[in-house]
């Protein structure tokens, strides 16, 4: 075994590394930039987990059924919004407790895709690989950005338009209302609770877009443990990133480096402790949140229900 | 307004009667349509509803010593919920029972066999070092909470994964909690085993046997009811819970109330978990500790509490059908259809219970609204 200094210069210029990082990070990106503006509304949705398989198997059988991948990406929204329906409708317009909506969609879902795959059991691959010109030349990072399966291009739009809708339409700036003074909101007129819906109906279809992303580009085939608990570490993600996008994609990236260290170092035959490297992210973002949840402040109505006329 | 309409205008008894028939068929509306989906999906995946839930009854209740089977996986479930109750009374959102329960469980057995005291003293301390470990647990996420502002909520939660991989680090360790070489196959991943006298007496009745942990649980239950409805600490507690600012004034520290909580709800849990070690039973090993030992038990728990909503005699018949729903599922793969339907139903018949209060909440308000209109 050689040194440690010597072992973090393989890591750090061995190029599978960096593969992996993007392809945990395409997935952690997806359903991340949605659970954040359904947080900037005010819901801290737990059901991503279950949005994100959803995604995937509806995903999965659309490919099956029609052997195109545009038709199973658009099937995977679907499946990401259809968690999200229920979600939003029974916690935004019910006003049931949103957490049990989302614990309770978590393992229905996995209930659920669990037992339709091995009734239908559809058959998949991964999608074709584009790669961009001159960019994937860029040492290191050129090959695991811009040489992948053409649904991680969907990234480079998708986050620039969330930031774009948030921060720039009118829509956004009554969704940020919505999250962090309701109350306020409702009065100057925002119907608050469909703003919310709207926002979780949004992470539904980029966590959706994120399933589809796990079987075409990172997998290549469903199983019911193919999400396994990384819907959280999106959770995190934003949490870690102070309910920025900005931090929240800076977040996804540091997750993924430490999902992609524990393969690449045990690829590159270094003995490292995988526990330790599997607890890394959440270990990563409670010590953030307790160095750092004084200074970051979480929109101010986040998980709190509104019903006009209740407090 | 007319003389007529406030003589039609029902008494507060016949409202009352309306309210409960409401709430009833309500109940009714939202349980049926939950089996309506669960059957269709049934018979769309080409499977019949009547021989699944034929089944489903044989493996909870109806065959020769299942319901003794069921009301094993009932008490841990029971724990785990009553441990939920008095968080959630406190205002607080513990959604990380599966890893408190885990890691009690380990911290039981590493002091099992640590200590190895005469049987029926260790049979005590097993269940005591769960719950101080899941309270421990728990209190990681306390401390967090009050002297660094993290939410609960994610803390908890983010805590289960952390204590997987705390405990799948002790299963490697010979000194920690994996089993000596010798008393263990090749490559399984166990902890000894506990010695029988080391065990909870499962008492037979009627044919059949379950641990303790059901009567721990039930006394408990009672006693936890007592406990919040009827004595001060109950009535701070529930002060804290539902207004922290008025709580602060009547003289209840948030600090030690909050933390207190989450470490009961914790120590409820981890209770849970060494009672399942000491318990043995259908699906929780063979008295011995093992990864993955949770099995889910801390999540369905936590949807017995969910479900039964604060109401800690409730949580007693809900846990049952939860538990039923668990046992009968692995009779449902001999009709020909993948067991995990359960899960399906389970999660409907979760998501059904919601509906109704939210609903009643939502016309509560409007009905207060009309009547306030009424009267301008």
């Amino acid at each position: 075994m050689s040194s440690f200094p010597q072992a973090v210069y393989d890591i750090f210029t061995s190029n599978s590394t960096y593969i992996n990082a993007a392809l945990f990070g395409g997935l952690l990106a997806f359903a991340a930039t949605g659970e954040w503006v359904a947080e900037r509304a005010g819901t801290l949705n737990i059901s991503v987990e279950a949005m994100l398989l959803a995604g995937a198997f509806t995903s999965a059988v659309g490919y099956d059924l029609t052997d195109s991948v545009v038709v199973a990406l658009v099937a995977g929204i679907l499946g990401g919004m259809l968690v999200a329906a229920i979600q939003a409708e029974m916690s935004h317009r019910l006003s049931a407790d949103q957490f049990v909506v989302g614990l309770t969609l978590n393992i229905l879902i996995f209930g659920l895709t669990g037992f339709l795959d091995r009734e239908i059991d559809p058959a998949t691959k991964t999608a074709a690989r584009w790669t961009v010109p001159i960019l994937n030349k860029v040492p290191l990072i050129g090959k695991a950005l811009f040489s992948q399966p053409w649904p991680f291009y969907l990234l480079y739009v998708l986050i620039p338009l969330s930031w774009w809708l948030v921060y720039r339409t009118r829509w956004g700036l009554e969704l940020r209302a919505s999250g962090e003074n309701p109350q306020s909101a409702d009065v100057s007129g925002i119907d608050v609770n469909r703003r919310r819906r709207q926002a979780v109906y949004y992470a539904g279809l980029t966590s959706g877009l994120g399933g589809a992303f796990l079987i075409f580009v990172q997998v290549g085939r469903f199983d019911d443990s193919i999400v396994g608990g990384r819907g959280f570490i999106a959770i995190a993600a934003v949490i870690f990133g102070g309910w920025t996008l900005r931090g929240t994609i800076l977040g996804c990236v540091v997750f993924a480096a430490a999902l992609s260290f524990r393969l690449s170092i045990q690829g590159l035959g270094y003995q490292v402790n995988s526990e330790l490297l599997q607890a890394l992210p959440f270990l990563v973002t409670i010590l953030g949140m307790a160095l750092f949840a004084h200074r970051v402040r979480p929109p101010a109505a986040l998980a709190r229900p509104f019903v006009r006329g209740l407090r | 307004m007319s003389i007529a309409t406030t003589k039609v205008a029902p008494t507060s008894k016949t409202w009352r009667r309306i309210r409960i028939g409401e709430w009833l068929l309500l109940y009714a509306l939202s349980i049926f349509g939950a089996l309506l989906i669960a059957g269709t999906l049934v018979e769309a995946t080409g499977g019949d509803w009547l021989p699944v839930l034929s089944a489903l009854l044989d493996g909870s209740v109806r065959r020769p010593g299942r319901w003794g089977e069921t009301l094993g996986v009932a008490g841990p479930l029971l724990l785990v919920a009553l441990g939920t109750v008095v968080s959630s009374k406190a205002g607080l959102v513990n959604i990380g029972q599966e890893g408190q329960l885990l890691f009690g469980a380990a911290v039981a057995t590493y002091f099992s066999f640590l200590i190895g005291g005469p049987g029926p003293l260790n049979v005590v301390l097993i269940l005591l070092f769960g719950a101080i470990g899941g309270a421990a647990w728990a209190g990681i996420a306390a401390g967090l909470l009050y002297w660094r502002g993290v939410p609960e909520v994610l803390s908890t939660l983010l805590l289960v994964t952390v204590s997987t991989q705390t405990v799948a680090y002790g299963m490697r360790w010979e000194w920690l909690l994996l089993a000596p070489q010798s008393s263990r196959g090749n490559r399984n991943q166990v902890s000894e085993q506990l010695a029988s006298n080391n065990r909870l007496p499962r008492p037979e009745i009627f044919g059949n046997e379950f641990p303790l942990t059901v009567y721990i649980g039930l006394v408990l239950a009672l006693l936890l009811a007592f406990g919040l409805g009827r004595t001060v600490w109950g009535l701070r507690l529930r002060l804290l819970g539902h207004n922290p600012r008025a709580a602060k004034r009547c003289g209840v520290s948030e600090k030690t109330f909050g933390v207190g909580a989450l470490m009961i709800s914790g120590g409820f849990a981890g209770l849970a978990g060494g009672a399942m070690l000491a318990g043995g039973g259908f699906s929780f090993g063979n008295y011995q500790f093992m990864s993955g030992f949770s099995d889910n038990i801390g999540w369905t728990g936590l949807l017995v509490a969910l479900v039964a909503r604060e109401r800690v005699l409730l949580a007693v018949p809900i846990a049952f059908v939860f538990a039923c729903l668990r046992t009968g599922s692995s009779f449902v793969g001999s009709t020909g259809v993948e067991g995990r339907i359960t899960d399906v139903i389970q999660g409907l018949l979760v998501l059904a219970l919601l509906i109704p209060p939210a609903v009643m909440l939502l016309r509560n308000i409007r009905r207060a609204k009309a009547a306030a209109t009424v009267r301008v």
